[in-house]
């Protein structure tokens, strides 16, 4: 009877645990809006998602340059990550031997594990040089090297292993029949693959650049020591820049110092928040129907 | 030769460049680290906390972010596992299999997991702020508890997954109550998946810099006290890094060939972990 009774009180305990961890996202949101409340009274939302206007100090907090800093890098980042990424996936799981497979996944793994600071410092120590000295010659112009490019490159490697990782096994769920259907009608293979495989993990190969966008978008410490942050629209890819990631974790310090400021801050959080997690439920709800629909299949 | 056979050859190469350009970065961030750190790592970097006049170069090592970091994300994911192991029990041992509520909060972990790490670090702050504590080893413990959290559960409940069906029926069979078939057989049976998800989270928690930014402090001397300031190894890196002098930059190398070094074993452990414990597993 004793063990009966603690299996129930067990389901009982454990649901309310369930339901809790489940809360802990709306509280985030709940707690993230109530904080950023007296910024949101000070100024309507449309100047400070569009006003250039950054003057803390005069009251005045328009997110503009942060937004298009974050973009630009973020744009830069997949340009960069996206073709690298498909290509290697696609040769790790259609052309590679079992072995080389193998010995590379690990490798991802490292590099998924290295911290973003260490990033940081490599970006700092080779490709800011490499921009200042090389790269902005090359193509006319000079920069400090601190710029969106510096940033997009560190960042675009952060998210390889999350791009790969998601389309290696989008790849896999792919199913050999329709491979097989294409290579015996005399396809190459390069043919199957972009018009078979590609065609068919379509939805998947979005949903891992999504979350690797999202992972771009909100990641702080290593963009912040290679971008410049400087708080303004940036004209090419050789001029700084400032994404919202970088401004909060570089402003801490000030916070309460200025009025309004903390709840300027945490506005710029909510809004970090809000797009991630607009992304993350895409290509989590992509990624879901994918599985669903090849069990389907098989 | 034929146009397709060309087209072949081209992708090919590409493809093969781009499994380079990869592994290569890799090779080159380590070798990096490696080059710039070990002419500065000695054995007074492990062994004290920093001295007087050490920012400006003087004697003394990172033994305060070293302990810091380890008490600091051990800590966390204790605390995370407290949350994650009943959490995953309850997803497959107890609810029922493909319930709308099971797939929600598997939805709202995947979802979690993508947050940055930034915006843990504000939430952490605002915790902290309501419930009126300073930057503080606890309140770092607490945030990163957060953010590892998804990482946690997600992974250790795709292990927990795996286990056959019948398994867990061959124990009802016999009488056994769910909770007993939770602790004692699916908990027993998942061990190495759930070891590794720990380590992973681990692995994860103490690189991470941005979430203690606003809730773990810094301070020169040892941890003692759950509600002091506590120095970590992310942190250490970055604020000595952007210190001009010579001497204080090379340590904040040594600090991240440190961290590196420590991850890296980390996730040799857990790879390790995985293999040794799948052979007496039943499958």
């Amino acid at each position: 009877m004793k063990r009966l009774l603690a299996d129930r009180f067990s389901e009982k305990f454990l649901y309310v645990w369930v339901i809790l961890s489940g809360l802990i996202l709306i509280l985030m949101m709940g707690a993230l809006f109530y904080r950023s409340l007296p910024i949101l009274k000070l100024q309507p939302l449309t100047t400070l998602i569009f006003s250039q206007a950054w003057h803390p100090s005069r009251g005045e907090f328009g997110f503009l340059a942060f937004i298009v800093g974050s973009l630009w890098v973020t744009t830069v980042a997949m340009l960069i990550a996206v073709p690298i990424c498909l290509l290697t996936s696609i040769y790790l799981v259609e052309y590679s031997s079992k072995m080389l497979r193998e010995i590379i996944s690990p490798f991802i793994d490292i590099l998924a594990g290295i911290p973003s600071v260490v990033y940081g410092i490599w970006g700092i120590l080779i490709v800011v040089p490499f921009i200042r000295i090389y790269l902005a010659p090359l193509c006319g112009t000079s920069s400090s090297g601190y710029s969106v490019l510096a940033g997009g490159i560190v960042l675009a490697i952060m998210i390889f292993p999350v791009i790969i990782h998601i389309s290696m096994e989008v790849f896999k769920t792919v199913p050999y029949e329709l491979k097989a259907a294409s290579l015996a009608l005399g396809a190459t293979k390069w043919q199957t693959v972009k018009h078979v495989v590609m065609r068919r993990a379509m939805p998947g190969i979005v949903a891992a650049m999504v979350l690797g966008l999202s992972r771009a978008f909100g990641e702080s410490i290593a963009v912040l020591m290679v971008v410049g942050n400087l708080a303004r629209i940036p004209k090419s890819v050789f001029s700084p820049a400032y994404p919202l990631p970088a401004l909060i974790a570089n402003n801490y310090g000030e916070m309460f110092s200025i009025p309004k400021y903390d709840s300027a801050l945490l506005f710029a959080a909510l809004l970090l928040l809000l797009v991630v997690l607009y992304f993350n439920i895409i290509s989590r709800m992509i990624l879901s129907g994918i599985k669903w629909s090849n069990y389907y299949y098989a | 030769m034929h146009k397709h056979a060309i087209e072949e050859i081209i992708y090919k190469a590409l493809m093969i460049a781009s499994c380079l350009i990869v592994t290569g970065v890799l090779f080159l961030i380590l070798g990096t680290i490696v080059f710039k750190g070990l002419p500065y790592l000695n054995w007074s970097m492990i062994t004290q906390a920093p001295q007087s006049g050490y920012y400006l170069g003087h004697e003394g090592g990172i033994l305060n972010s070293i302990l810091g970091s380890l008490y600091l994300t051990g800590g966390a994911t204790v605390l995370a596992f407290m949350m994650s192991l009943p959490v995953t029990l309850y997803l497959n041992v107890y609810a029922k299999k493909n319930s709308r509520l099971v797939y929600l909060v598997r939805f709202a972990f995947d979802v979690m997991w993508g947050i940055p790490s930034i915006v843990y670090g504000a939430f952490g702050f605002m915790l902290m702020l309501f419930f009126g504590i300073k930057a503080s080893l606890l309140a770092g413990i607490i945030t990163v508890a957060f953010l590892i959290l998804p990482i946690m559960t997600r992974s250790m409940d795709e292990v927990v997954r795996m286990i056959p069906q019948p398994l867990l029926e061959a124990s009802y069979a016999l009488g056994a109550t769910r909770l007993q078939t939770a602790l004692k057989v699916v908990v027993r049976q998942a061990l190495p998946g759930i070891s590794t998800a720990v380590l992973i989270s681990f692995g994860r928690g103490i690189g991470d810099a941005a979430s203690l930014i606003f809730t773990a402090g810094f301070t020169d001397s040892l941890p003692t006290s759950l509600f002091q300031p506590v120095a970590t190894l992310p942190l250490a890196i970055f604020l000595q890094f952007s210190s001009p002098i010579v001497q204080v930059q090379g340590r904040a190398y040594a600090a991240a060939l440190i961290l590196t070094i420590i991850i890296l074993v980390i996730s040799i452990v857990a790879r390790f972990l995985t293999k040794q414990f799948t052979r007496n597993i039943v499958r």
